[in-house]
């Protein structure tokens, strides 16, 4: 149960109540989701000491399609196998961690600024503005969100950073629209009236009334869009419109093993799936808790 | 009621006319169709003339205006590569997709609507839990992904089913559930809230303390109730998976609509691109707009809404 305010000594600090604060949401946090998020952060951040081989070239002396060490064939230098271009399954897992985490958390942080931006721009200002954005949104909400990304990667053409930029531009509609009817009711709160009329400009009572109070909502629609924008850039890479080869992404590693499938290769197939679903398992556990820490109104839905 | 209809197809018209200009607008600065269509190689006189003939010598803003005139009449352009009207190929495909996303309509309901109602029933019980987990694997593990183990569980292990093509229900089978899976999950999501949102209210709890059997309660009170907004996401989401199906489609080699945009992505065969895109639009606005006014026949608040 949460402490009362007035039983904590005066006299300390809030640097110190803040810290402990942390170590306690720490505590609470969904232990399995920090596991998976925090272990492949990690392998991403250190690919370059972790992976064994080089994950864009064949690894030399072994064969292609080599299977995993415990099948017959396999053996320990390639332990996850190698697929038709004689390169190191693992090592492109390892790397391929990287270009999803890139992606997922970027696309989402331009998302949802963006989102955030023209949410309190409509919520706030209202009146044409919020006419204009409001529009937008509904028209680009009327797409569905994977035929608009494919159909803008189509139009820009594949880099890991164009595809940032368009998952951000694809996935911001649904932050203005949340962000907006959250403003709409922080704008008839008395602070925020009180402090209109004591002469505060647009931008400060947005600054120091608006935006902190909308942070709650951006935080856990963005630790639930994360998942959404890593199986986006996945599904782009898959098509050919995302990340381009040679560069290890997971999503192109299943287009790789799409042609040989019917070869039985199960390995390139089946690996790179279960990194996505891990991540993506992870990140929505990470989100559903914060969405019931930050916003206790909305449990058992 | 006839002022909400018209202030809801106003509103629909006006999303409709932005999403074409962002559609139209973004072929046009993301390059010269020119440029891909021909190859580097081709004569300065040769480019006039196809630039010509396709109409892209005139300004952006009668462009735009001979391009909308002609979407009144019900005309996309004509495709570069299939040198045949966008329409017609789009309406030759369009059946192939209807199948498909009725099939995965049919799966996610079989899935998500009875896992929701026991989920709900019997409330953080194990049934419970499991339906939770059902949910978030739906949302973790890609469709498309699904889609290829599925493949290489039944056909190339037990070769049980065809890997890729149109034909009969054993060709359905395989894209409609990867197609389905994440809508089963949120099919599941909706049932479970919307079940237990019934359950507590008043006229439940007055036909329990009546004494009728649980099972009473359930299948003929709070079922019919709870299922409005199920069937409801139901109908958006048939229009949402004949549209966004792509992947599943270029997987299963399903010759559906998405296909057809993935085709014409790879022949770069940009009024092709642009027509599918835009008939995708119209239907999901087309679909928001019925469900707009069927809410409002029945729910007469939301008539009096702004």
């Amino acid at each position: 149960m949460a402490t009362i305010a007035g039983d904590r000594p005066l006299a300390r600090s809030r640097g110190a109540g803040k810290l402990k604060a942390v170590i306690k949401a720490a505590r609470e946090a969904p232990m399995l989701a920090v596991a998976i998020l925090g272990g492949l952060m990690l392998v991403a951040i250190f690919a370059d000491v972790i992976a064994p081989h080089d994950p864009t070239l064949p690894v030399k002396g072994a064969a292609m399609f080599a299977p995993p060490f415990w099948m017959e064939g396999g053996n320990a230098t390639t332990p996850l196998g190698t697929d038709f271009q004689g390169r190191d399954v693992l090592s492109r897992l390892i790397y391929g961690a990287r270009v999803s985490l890139i992606v997922g958390l970027m696309g989402t942080l331009v998302a949802g600024g963006i989102g955030t931006a023209m949410g309190i721009l409509a919520g706030y200002v209202g009146g044409w503005v919020d006419q204009i954005i409001m529009r937008v949104t509904d028209a680009w909400l009327a797409l569905p969100a994977i035929v608009f990304a494919i159909f803008l990667a189509a139009m820009v053409g594949p880099s890991m950073w164009n595809i940032i930029i368009i998952l951000g531009g694809v996935y911001w509609t649904r932050y203005a629209r949340v962000i907006r009817g959250e403003v709409l009711t922080l704008r008839e709160r008395d602070y925020v009236k009180l402090a209109e009329i004591a002469g505060a400009s647009t931008g400060r009572v947005i600054k120091r009334h608006i935006l902190p109070n909308v942070m709650n909502t951006a935080t856990v629609l963005a630790s639930l869009t994360v998942g959404v924008v890593i199986i986006a850039e996945a599904s782009l890479s898959f098509l050919g419109v995302g990340v381009p080869p040679p560069q290890p992404a997971w999503g192109l590693m299943l287009s790789e093993a799409r042609s040989t499938l019917m070869a039985g290769q199960w390995w390139l197939t089946v690996f790179p799936g279960v990194c996505i679903a891990l991540i993506v398992l992870a990140t929505q556990l990470f989100g559903d808790w914060l969405r019931v820490k930050l916003d206790p109104q909305s449990r058992n839905l | 009621m006839g002022a909400f209809i018209i202030r809801r197809v106003l509103y629909s018209i006006v999303t409709l006319f932005i999403l074409s200009a962002t559609i139209f607008l973004i072929v046009r600065f993301t390059g010269d169709p020119l440029a891909l269509m021909t190859e580097a190689s081709a004569r300065p006189e040769d480019l006039e003339r196809i630039r010509h003939q396709w109409g892209l010598d005139r300004s952006w803003p009668v462009q735009y205006v001979t391009f909308m005139q002609n979407a009144f009449k019900g005309e996309l352009g004509k495709s570069f590569n299939y040198r045949l009207p966008v329409t017609e190929l789009y309406f030759q495909r369009l059946p192939n997709s209807l199948t498909l996303g009725f099939a995965a309509t049919l799966i996610s309901l079989l899935i998500g609507v009875p896992a929701g109602i026991i989920s709900a029933v019997k409330v953080n019980s194990w049934w419970d839990n499991l339906a939770k987990g059902i949910g978030l694997l739906g949302l973790a593990i890609p469709g498309f992904w699904l889609g290829l183990v599925l493949i290489l569980v039944f056909s190339v292990w037990l070769r049980w089913l065809p890997t890729s093509g149109a034909g009969d229900w054993r060709h359905v089978i395989m894209p409609a559930l990867a197609l389905g899976w994440y809508f089963a999950a949120s099919m599941l999501r909706l049932t479970r809230s919307s079940m237990l949102e019934v359950l507590g209210s008043e006229y439940i709890k007055l036909a329990r303390l009546k004494g009728l059997p649980d099972i009473v309660v359930i299948a003929m009170h709070a079922f019919k109730n709870a299922l409005i907004p199920v069937f409801t996401l139901a109908g958006v989401n048939l229009v949402v998976m004949v549209n966004a199906a792509v992947i599943i489609e270029v997987i299963f080699a399903w010759p559906g609509i998405g296909r057809l945009l993935y085709e014409g992505i790879f022949q770069r065969d940009f009024p092709l691109v642009q027509g599918v895109v835009i008939m995708a639009g119209f239907m999901i606005v087309a679909i928001n707009l019925i469900v707009d006014i069927l809410y409002a026949f029945i729910d007469p608040r939301i008539r009096l809404t702004r």
